[in-house]
């Protein structure tokens, strides 16, 4: 057993670790924020020339790494940094969609940065459920609404899931499009995230859509998806909490109340040491549903379910207590702790929510 | 023992909600329930209603003007203003500075200022806490030095709330710095409009923009504008905080909040059925809930003992803590509960437009209040500063 990076993690890491501090700080997120789209193109194709989104993909696929270890190392380093950029959706989550689908030029295209993609799946109704899709598709006609699509304004072409047969909740009958984003029939009414970045309600009337992969077959490609990147955003998040907790600690050591550093407090003091803990046991569940993700789909399952599950309990410790203890100063936009809280809490918000993974967990280890 | 309202406290309860059915408008309760930004016009003219009616200020003797109820009685006037989403009456002036100046003031500031709170003439601001004194209040350092008939005020203010919309602040400063902390400070009535005066907006974490930084340069006070003793401040200032502590378990909004959870939870579909019978989700409801039904008879209990004569002490921080815990807990089942829909950052629901909002749920901005309600555990004398208290009482040392 051996939990050190190998050469080329540690010098991948090294490299994302400096360009991110010298890239990222609060004013180039302050210019992503206020963008109209979410995206800001330099910081993007200067990842992608680092080669940071050929890291999301196999070699067969075009990239030059692809394994969940690889995806999460990029990912804590761009949580760490507080990046708001939208690797995860537009990159990751689409990206591996599109490799698995076979549509290897586009795969290339994002590889080499040139490419936006936005994955419309999720329904007003289907909360986390991955196999709700009402959206209907008649011989590539597509008519539905899909709810709160990550990156959808910035987009080149939108992928699109929509029922060729079956009923809402069934796993078979799922068929994936890429529908252009000039489409007659395309509505896309955008919005700002509370985390940052940029969403939308995209609506489908009568839409002409171009079949990716099988028909009927979409459900194994956006679970393989989905599992990727919520192993990627188990890592993010992992590094918004690094984040968070080295601000805290650093100002209760700072901060004086009383004539004395509030770290003095045993009451603040403990309540530190238990966020170190959680830290610890984060971090341990990141690595698990990194390095098992390779592995079979039950023990890949189990790992992912039990990472997001963990994560959504430990990040709401982390971000609350950060703020509690820090006092007002926390609750203010200026002050770049606001900003990691709230990616923090999000992420409980995307790929399912800590109670979902219980339940996905539960059903996978009683028997 | 009877756990019932008694049969006046039921008529009462009656009234006001024949009273809050006929007052308050459907547009403005529908932007409270929404969580919307109210506007000083909006604040204003709930203050209005209420002061025409008698019961802008329930916790005043009746000769200044007040409703004088009791502690039930207020206690069932602000459950049915939660329940149905009324504003919330702003406290600053009546339920803070206007205690302080009935029992401190003298005659002539209490003829001239409380007159001026009920009309809504005045719109009072708390400059409190400082960039380097919040919980150790005590340790301010916005200075007062006497010069003829005026003070001369020097200083940072910070978290005021509303300082944007307010002419008047009542301040803490410090007129003399060679005594121990406590023993040097001084409570002073200050003309907002007075040149030297400062006010910078602080933006929150979602976005809100209601408290603000003071600033005070050279800033000129009429020594009649010094409440009671010079240097007997901190006594004023405690005695302002055991009313700051009215209302403070917030039990009104708990349950209103606890409603809209269900609410939500009922039409939210979780693997095709509601979200409300998916059994993790109902277990962090019901838990709640039993907690709020424990809370709102502690409360209960407090409330009587202090109708009967009896002052909340350490009780108060007990409320203080739970409460907002306990609040702060429906919140975070509220944004569960719209699932990928709390993401949204819906600025047009803040901003009170009428454009339609994203989600399906109605639910309003609910994230947005979940961020912003962390700091109801923050102001006010922190949850830890409410522990140490309790501590401090029942304990000792």
């Amino acid at each position: 057993m051996n939990f050190d990076l190998t050469d080329e993690h540690q010098m991948l890491q090294d490299s994302l670790r400096r360009f991110l501090k010298y890239s990222c700080n609060s004013k180039t997120r302050n210019e992503a924020l206020s963008s109209e789209t979410g995206v800001t193109s330099d910081l993007w194709h200067a990842m992608a020339e680092m080669g940071v989104i050929g890291a999301f993909f196999t070699e067969e696929q075009g990239g030059f790494g692809g394994t969940g270890a690889d995806i999460a190392l990029v990912f804590e380093e761009l949580g760490r940094a507080n990046v708001v950029s939208p690797f995860l959706d537009s990159a990751l989550l689409s990206g591996r969609v599109l490799a698995a689908a076979g549509e290897l030029d586009r795969v290339a295209d994002l590889i080499g940065g040139d490419l936006q993609l936005a994955l419309a799946h999720g329904e007003p109704t289907s909360r986390y459920d991955l196999n709700y899709v009402r959206t209907a598709s008649v011989n590539g006609i597509l008519n539905g609404r899909k709810a709160v699509v990550v990156n959808a304004l910035a987009s080149d072409i939108l992928i699109v899931s929509a029922r060729t047969s079956g009923k809402v909740y069934d796993e078979a009958g799922i068929s994936l499009y890429f529908v252009e984003k000039d489409a007659a029939g395309l509505n896309i009414q955008d919005y700002a995230l509370i985390a940052g970045g940029h969403a939308a309600e995209v609506t489908l009337d009568n839409v002409q859509g171009s079949l990716i992969g099988e028909e009927g077959k979409g459900f194994a490609l956006l679970k393989e998806a989905y599992a990727i990147a919520t192993v990627a955003q188990c890592a993010e998040t992992l590094g918004e909490m690094t984040a968070a907790t080295e601000l805290t600690q650093e100002y209760l050591v700072t901060r004086q109340q009383f004539g004395r550093p509030i770290a003095t407090f045993q009451a603040l003091a403990h309540r530190m040491s238990d966020m170190l803990i959680e830290m610890e046991q984060a971090r341990s569940a990141v690595i698990r549903a990194a390095g098992y993700f390779e592995s079979d789909e039950r023990t890949r399952d189990i790992n992912i379910h039990a990472a997001k599950n963990l994560m959504g309990r430990a990040g709401r410790l982390i971000a609350e207590e950060s703020i509690q203890m820090h006092g007002g100063i926390a609750m203010t936009q200026e002050y770049e702790l606001a900003h990691i809280a709230k990616r923090i809490t999000m992420a409980d918000h995307r790929f399912g929510d800590t109670d979902y993974h219980l339940e996905k967990f539960m059903a996978l280890t009683q028997s | 023992m009877d756990l019932n309202y008694s049969k006046d406290d039921l008529a009462f309860r009656d009234e006001v909600r024949a009273f809050l059915a006929e007052k308050l408008t459907k547009e403005l309760s529908e932007k409270v329930r929404l969580g919307g930004d109210l506007t000083k016009n909006d604040m204003e003219g709930w203050h209005a209603i209420l002061n025409a009616q008698g019961w802008l200020a329930p916790n005043w003797p009746k000769e200044h003007g007040g409703a004088e109820w009791n502690a039930v009685q207020r206690h069932i006037f602000d459950d049915e203003c939660a329940s149905s989403h009324a504003p919330r009456v702003v406290p600053f002036g009546l339920s803070m500075l206007a205690p302080v100046l009935q029992k401190f003031g003298n005659q002539l500031q209490k003829d001239h200022w409380l007159p001026r709170i009920l009309s809504g003439e005045d719109w009072w601001c708390q400059g409190y806490s400082e960039p380097g004194a919040g919980s150790d209040l005590a340790s301010l350092k916005t200075k007062a030095v006497r010069e003829g008939d005026d003070y001369i005020v020097n200083g940072q203010k910070t978290w005021t709330t509303f300082g944007q919309h307010a002419n008047m602040i009542f301040c803490l400063v410090r007129t003399d710095s060679k005594v121990k902390q406590q023993a040097g400070i001084s409570f002073l009535l200050i003309d907002m409009n007075t040149p030297g005066i400062e006010v910078r907006p602080i933006i929150l974490l979602d976005g809100s923009a209601e408290v603000n930084e003071v600033w005070f340069t050279d800033v000129k006070v009429p020594v009649k504008n010094l409440v009671g003793k010079e240097n007997d401040g901190w006594t004023y200032a405690k005695y302002l905080l055991t009313h700051e502590r009215t209302n403070i378990a917030g039990v009104g909004f708990s349950t209103a909040g606890l409603a809209a959870v269900k609410r939500i939870a009922k039409a939210e579909m979780s693997g095709g059925k509601p979200l409300i019978q998916n059994p993790l989700f109902a277990a962090r409801v019901a838990q709640v809930e039993i907690d709020l039904m424990a809370m709102n008879t502690t409360n209960l209990r407090i409330v009587s003992q202090a109708a009967a004569g009896g002052a909340p002490g350490v009780e108060a921080s007990m409320l203080k803590v739970k409460g907002t815990i306990i609040r702060q807990e429906i919140n975070d089942l509220a944004r569960r509960a719209v699932g990928p829909y709390a993401m949204p950052f819906v600025s047009e629901a803040v901003e009170g437009s009428n454009e339609p909002l994203p989600d399906p749920h109605d639910a309003g901005p609910v994230a947005a209040q979940y961020f912003n309600n962390r700091k109801i555990s923050i102001f006010g004398g922190s949850n830890e500063i409410q522990r140490g208290i309790i501590a401090k009482v029942k304990m000792g040392g």
